[in-house]
């Protein structure tokens, strides 16, 4: 029957990646649970949940690079077909829409907390009498980051490998598979150096997660950033290791070109949070 | 890649089939239902009669634990109605099984991707009934705090792990929603046959798409808000928290910034089944097609701009309330042109009673008057005396299960043939559908007077005022049992049939769409060559 296929779509051998990524998933969120609270019970048992958290998780780990082990190898043989191609570009854009939806959210909470600063009450219970008084932004005895310093850098960094990134694509482009690797091998090294300094400045931040609506709308937003420059960096990674297996051609490379996309992305981002939360609310 | 058709089990875990994922998420549906009813009915029999006796004298518990099992039982049979009855059942099931028939495409666009969307379903509903059997608050168990989740009711009022799991389980399903959402998009944008523009797509796939442009650009915020509840509860965050200059009123906003849409996501693909339902047996293309179509994107548009409305008692500003009572309006209006369009279909048509058009038309009228009750409600002036009373309950469940729920059985009629080969029982099933009626309707009307005699929702016990008509309404529920039960009997009878009975076309000239050009069922893969649309 497949020599009658007479179209160009992509139809998936079955796989078992679905079901196995979907069980390790429930294992990591029971066990998620159970870990931030070991106290509590289920059916009895307690103490289970980082057990079930680290088997989940590596279950999960292990799914996904199966899972994009196929598809890589699915690209090799040929089955990403022209109308593939736009099909998964579509895709891409769509995962991205829904990220930015996500960072709405954040975004939401800062400027509720920024641009309608309440005082912090300590009695809930009477709180009707104080909310809605005008409270400083940022809250009194919050020292916060000064945004010309670390934080500049990082956009410089950010910004900086934008640019890199494009050089890598446009190198594939043009089918100048050195420029490829050094262009990605730099964007790599500028991801990891921008994770490095957000690490050192968050251990040396004058606030914590806890306790404010400063260091919680700052850590949330700024923390979830951070943790798609890691996964945006992976993703780079992943394609400078597939550029020295020769994947890339000037014109099918469009794991590359996804990878570029999310990192645009990441970098858009960094510049809101930088104008929006480093200088405009942290002064 | 060439690849032998699969069998076993191995045809289910490791699918990447479009029908056997959508025919996985009709029976996910079909069992979440059930259980989602059964918990509706241990609330209706506790209304029955004023006090707290029955759940206590069932389960041989305390008062007060009976008071939480209610609350556990509100918010259950909300999440679960929603999350994993409705919207599996809508999108999950007949949006997989027939988006790419109508389209004229061999399946969806990412057929692996579309798998985990539908196999992360069941730990999602796992983590849900988990959260019901550990500890939520002062040691009894389960999460009581409505499907909404409020802070700070879903913060410090819950601070066992059941609240956690519960939360878990929301961000499980709305991940398998987006990505669900994001492979009908691309499916729809890039495999339609060739000559199908976008304005020759049948209204069904017209609405699935709108609805994935909902769940996309909605649930993610919905993933957010309840991740800051995850931080306030573990990581000692004060998002929803004033103690920390935090704001609970915050998480009402993003709740129902995705919540609002969620309405829509759930309502938009049973008007596109009801359109093909109302064509078909009126023997007609459907009135204003272009109109039915661009009325979908207007109601999906306008669906992001109101959700304040939810929030009228919160203490927003008047011009605010303004705003939102206007936008909220608006909404009447596209809405109206749908309803007016199916009439304006039927109209001169020459028209036939099938089980699936008794639904459909039942669908326009209880819809409409879901609808009516809605305008009420969208006045923040009369919203403030209705807010959190049975007005709205009766209101959200005629929209919903008088809406979406009769659009679903009348998908499940009017497709079963095609999903089957196998014709259902046509007397039991009008029966089916006439005791159907008259028992949600018996739930439900006399809920409007409960409502403007101020009877609050989600309450397990109530003043002898209101006796009369929460016994009738309970009685509507024992009667919509027999409804339940013989749809059982009904599908039963069909599925189990040993002969496969159902032409290619068995509803003939009216049903115009290419689902209709296949054998009943169809092929394991359809479309191997794409049929061109003239």
């Amino acid at each position: 029957m497949a020599g009658d296929v007479k179209h160009d779509y992509h139809l998936v051998n079955p796989s078992p990646w679905p079901a196995v990524a979907s069980f390790s998933v429930l294992l990591l969120t029971i066990g998620a649970v159970f870990t931030m609270k070991p106290d509590a019970e289920l059916f009895g048992m307690t103490g289970f949940g980082n057990y079930f958290f680290a088997i989940g998780f590596i279950g999960l780990i292990y799914t996904m690079f199966a899972w994009w082990k196929d598809v890589v190898k699915e690209a090799n043989q040929g089955d990403h077909k022209p109308v593939v191609r736009i099909g998964l570009r579509y895709g891409m854009i769509l995962f991205i829409a829904s990220e930015v939806m996500f960072f709405v959210a954040w975004f939401w909470a800062f400027f509720d907390a920024s641009l309608y600063p309440k005082m912090p009450i300590p009695n809930f219970g009477e709180f009707w009498d104080i909310i809605g008084n005008d409270a400083p932004w940022p809250p009194a005895g919050i020292e916060t980051f000064d945004p010309w310093h670390l934080p500049l850098m990082n956009t410089l960094i950010l910004l900086l490998s934008g640019t890199t990134v494009t050089w890598a694509h446009h190198a594939v482009l043009h089918g100048d598979r050195e420029g490829l690797k050094k262009g990605l091998w730099l964007t790599v090294l500028l991801g990891a150096f921008f994770s490095c300094v957000q690490a050192y400045e968050y251990a040396h931040a004058a606030f914590g997660f806890a306790g404010s609506i400063y260091g919680a709308t700052f850590y949330m937003a700024t923390g979830f950033h951070g943790f798609h420059v890691l996964v945006g960096t992976i993703f780079l990674a992943v394609c400078l290791g597939r550029a020295y297996k020769g994947h890339f051609t000037p014109d099918h490379h469009f794991g590359l070109e996804a990878a570029a996309w999310y990192w645009h992305f990441v970098d858009v981002v960094w510049i809101f949070l930088f104008f929006v939360v480093y200088i405009w609310g942290g002064q | 890649m060439a690849h032998e058709n699969p069998t076993g089990w191995k045809r289910w875990v490791y699918s990447t089939n479009h029908k056997d994922i959508g025919v996985m998420y009709l029976w996910f549906a079909f069992f979440a239902g059930l259980i989602g009813f059964t918990m509706s009915g241990l609330m209706r029999m506790e209304l029955m009669e004023p006090g707290v006796n029955f759940l206590p004298g069932l389960f041989g518990m305390t008062e007060d634990q009976a008071r939480h099992m209610f609350n556990v039982l509100t918010t259950g049979h909300g999440l679960i109605m929603v999350f994993f009855m409705v919207m599996p059942a809508l999108i999950g099931g007949f949006g997989n099984y027939f988006v790419p028939l109508m389209i004229g495409a061999p399946d969806m666009a990412f057929p692996r991707m579309n798998n985990i969307s539908f196999w992360l379903m069941p730990p999602s509903f796992i983590l849900l009934l988990l959260s019901t059997f550990v500890e939520g608050t002062s040691g009894m168990p389960g999460f009581g705090g409505g499907w909404t989740a409020y802070a700070p009711l879903s913060t410090y009022g819950h601070t066992g792990p059941s609240m956690d799991l519960a939360i878990l389980s929301l961000h499980v399903a709305g991940a398998s929603s987006i990505m669900g959402a994001i492979n009908y998009i691309t499916t729809i944008f890039n495999m339609r046959a060739p000559g199908m523009t976008i304005h020759k797509m049948p209204l069904f796939a017209w609405s699935v798409l709108i609805t994935a442009f909902l769940l996309v650009l909605s649930l993610p915020v919905l993933a957010g808000a309840i991740t800051m509840l995850l931080t306030d509860r573990n990581f000692g965050t004060t998002f929803f928290d004033p103690a920390g200059g935090g704001d609970p009123i915050l998480y009402q906003h993003l709740f129902w910034f995705f919540g609002h849409p969620e309405v829509y996501i759930m309502i938009l693909p049973a008007f596109g089944i009801i359109s093909h339902i109302v064509s078909t047996f009126s023997r007609k293309p459907v009135f204003g097609y272009l109109g039915m179509a661009y009325a979908m994107a207007a109601i999906g548009f306008i669906g992001f701009v109101v959700w304040a409305h939810h929030m009228y008692t919160v203490g927003l500003d008047v011009d605010t309330k303004a705003y939102f009572v206007a936008a909220t309006m608006v909404i009447a209006v596209p809405t109206g042109v749908k309803i007016f369009s199916w009439i304006a279909t039927m109209w001169g048509g020459s028209i036939r009673f099938t089980v699936p058009m008794l639904y459909a038309i039942a669908f326009i009228l209880l819809f409409t008057m879901g609808g009516v009750t809605g305008v009420v409600l969208s006045n923040a002036g009369a919203d403030v005396p209705l807010h959190d009373t049975y007005y709205v309950v009766a209101h959200f469940h005629y929209v919903l299960s008088l809406g979406a729920v009769f659009a679903i059985f009348a998908g499940l009629y009017y497709w079963i043939g095609k999903m089957s080969g196998k014709q259902y029982p046509n007397f039991l099933a009008n029966v089916q559908f006439w005791v159907t009626f008259v028992g949600v309707n018996m739930i439900f009307f006399p809920q409007h007077f409960l409502g403007l005699q101020g009877m609050p929702r989600r309450y397990v016990d109530y003043t002898d005022a209101h006796a009369y008509w929460n016994k009738i309404s309970s009685y509507g529920y024992l009667v919509t049992l027999v409804g339940v039960l013989l749809f059982i009997l009904v599908m039963a009878m069909t599925i189990f049939k040993k002969k496969k009975d159902v032409p290619d076309n068995q509803w003939g000239e009216g049903a115009t769409t290419l689902e209709w050009t296949l054998s009943s069922p169809p092929p394991f893969h359809q479309f191997n060559e794409l049929p061109r649309i003239k």
